[in-house]
């Protein structure tokens, strides 16, 4: 492409335009604020100020310790620990599994291997529910049910979503680095450890922040493996609190806002690495 | 084999070996599993009992709720996919234009999608309250009349459409990506041949996104078969089974009467359903879906 020619690319849209899209954007962007601000107002509220219509939307007095006493009632501490421990548990497995699964895709050559890659995007295919049965009559079995085990222990034997992701980025990593190393007598798993994951830090962000949130959002696997409270992780410690206070609407707003928090946080400092995860598991297609 | 090869084999095999395990233990034997007791009396207590298609048989025949149920997730299917598409492509039609501030926009729009489903299910059902929610307040604010939403069989369907809007903004991501793969080139050759905006978007852009709108078409019909979190939280399949879909009633069978055998039939089902449907779409993509590269 000519200089001149690179330099007429970007025309300014005229002027109308632009502001007409600011003000669609605008709209669009606060029917999209309405909810989050209902849960803030709603969270900080007293009764009298919840049954209300129309709407108050500025609570009076502000209520703070709808939080205090929310997180006391539901045993918050206990599901948080036990939150993070399979979250913990979930992106270590996925990572290190779906890692060394997807180098054996990609970076190795041997026989069987591409047709043993189409049998794990099929399984990609089969809805969860299929093997829900006796996954849980197998758990059952082994003595699992009501452990945390059924929750994190398949993460450690790779999941294809993610073998699929790491797969497709070892491919555009140079087969000369790997060359070379072995030239210079390095075995598999050198490569694997010191050339190929460091290289692979962006896709395995993306791994390690998808992981951690499918685990952290989780509800109907700890709906059906977990069988006491002291086991409950956040968001069936949630639900379970909602089905049983129905029109605690402060206390279930204010827990809701907690448990989402640490995800908003999580997802402003990499928002990049969101954007780009979405964006290439999209490009499959 | 030659000693290079055997090695390789080892060493591929040795790295694989994670997915092979998870794949016959929680995969293949489940599945094959899963295809036995759909054929089985199964309730936990007592060890499964042949039964042959006696399972299909009653749901094809004797059980309404079946066909309830599958009827309300193909409604909600045909509502809920093509608005969430329509709204998603215009998100990012909207944010593609190239205005200023379009990472804050993004952001806003892609936040919805952080918060977990729990927490949005519990945020609806109070934004959905037929009393004091806040959609009807904004409704007012328009001087539209607000229906029951979840308490209203008839608009229980669409309250949880409305409330699926609210999270396409992964959708919207994925479009934007689409939308980025698109050589400017195109449009400045259009223009020189006189093409106006609307032209263009139906000659270059959306022929250009066949393969994002495929994508998205596949992935949100094997999600909307599987629609559970949300109804189970929410409604529980009521009022009057309008809200009863299918995966919801497929767990009630398994651990609510735990008739196992008949959920894993159901189970099948579902499966084939959505073999079934991608595949259709798979098929009528060749005259739709435009890969470029292809021969011209």
């Amino acid at each position: 492409m000519s200089p001149l020619h690179a330099t007429t690319v970007r025309r300014r849209a005229p002027w109308g335009r632009t502001a007409l899209t600011h003000a669609a954007l605008v709209v669009c962007g606060v029917v999209f604020l309405i909810p989050f601000a209902w849960l803030l107002s709603t969270s900080l509220k007293a009764d009298p100020q919840i049954f209300v219509f129309p709407p108050i939307w500025v609570p009076r007095p502000v209520l703070w310790r709808n939080y205090i006493e929310a997180l006391k009632y539901i045993h918050f501490m206990t599901y948080l620990r036990n939150t993070v421990y399979v979250c913990t548990l979930v992106v270590l497995g996925t990572v290190v599994s779906s890692s060394l699964v997807a180098y054996s895709f990609s970076r190795l050559r041997w026989p069987g291997r591409d047709a043993l890659f189409m049998i794990a995007l099929a399984t990609m295919m089969v809805p969860f529910q299929v093997t829900l049965i006796p996954l849980v009559i197998l758990f059952e079995r082994m003595g699992w049910i009501g452990s945390f085990r059924p929750l994190w222990v398949p993460a450690f034997l790779g999941i294809p979503f993610f073998i699929f992701l790491l797969r497709q980025f070892f491919f555009t990593i140079p087969q000369e680095l790997s060359d070379a190393a072995r030239i210079d007598g390095a075995s598999e798993l050198d490569i694997y450890a010191r050339v190929i994951l460091p290289l692979a830090k962006p896709a395995l962000a993306t791994v390690v922040l998808f992981a951690f949130m499918g685990a952290w959002n989780d509800f109907l696997g700890p709906l059906i493996f977990l069988s006491s409270e002291s086991n409950y992780t956040l968001a069936l410690g949630l639900q379970q609190f909602q089905s049983q206070h129905e029109s605690q609407w402060a206390y279930l707003m204010a827990v809701s806002a907690v448990i989402s928090l640490p995800l908003i946080v999580l997802f402003f400092f990499a928002q990049r690495t969101f954007i780009r995860g979405i964006a290439l598991t999209g490009m499959k297609g | 084999m030659t000693t290079p090869t055997r090695r390789n084999l080892i060493n591929g095999l040795l790295f694989a070996s994670p997915f092979i395990a998870g794949l016959l233990v929680f995969t293949l034997y489940p599945v094959i599993a899963s295809i036995y007791l759909g054929f089985c009396r199964y309730t936990i207590l007592r060890s499964p009992q042949w039964i042959g298609a006696e399972n299909y048989r009653i749901l094809f025949t004797e059980d309404p709720l079946f066909w309830k149920s599958l009827c309300n997730t193909l409604y909600y299917t045909a509502l809920a996919l093509p608005l969430g598409l329509a709204l998603a492509l215009g998100l990012a039609l909207l944010l593609h234009a190239g205005v200023r501030g379009i990472a804050a926009y993004r952001t806003l729009y892609f936040l919805p999608t952080i918060v977990p489903t729990v927490a949005v299910a519990i945020l609806w059902l109070w934004v959905l309250n037929p009393e004091y929610g806040v959609l009807k307040a904004v409704l007012a604010l328009v001087h539209l009349p607000s229906p029951g939403w979840l308490a209203d069989p008839k608009w229980s369907k669409p309250g949880l459409v409305v409330m699926g809007l609210w999270g396409v903004g992964g959708t919207m991501i994925i479009f934007l990506a689409g939308l980025a793969g698109i050589p400017y080139q195109f449009y400045e050759a259009a223009a020189i041949d006189g093409a106006n905006r609307f032209a263009q978007f139906r000659h270059i852009t959306l022929p250009m996104l066949t393969p994002t709108i495929f994508f998205n078409l596949v992935i949100g019909l094997i999600g909307s078969f599987q629609y559970f979190t949300q109804v189970y939280i929410m409604t529980n399949g009521g009022p009057t089974h309008s809200t009863l879909f299918y995966a919801l009633y497929l767990y009630q069978n398994a651990f609510r009467y735990l008739r196992m055998g008949y959920a894993s039939a159901m189970a099948w089902l579902l499966f084939l359903i959505i073999l079934g449907l991608t595949l259709l779409i798979h098929r009528t993509s060749a005259r739709w879906v435009y890969y470029e590269g292809e021969a011209l």
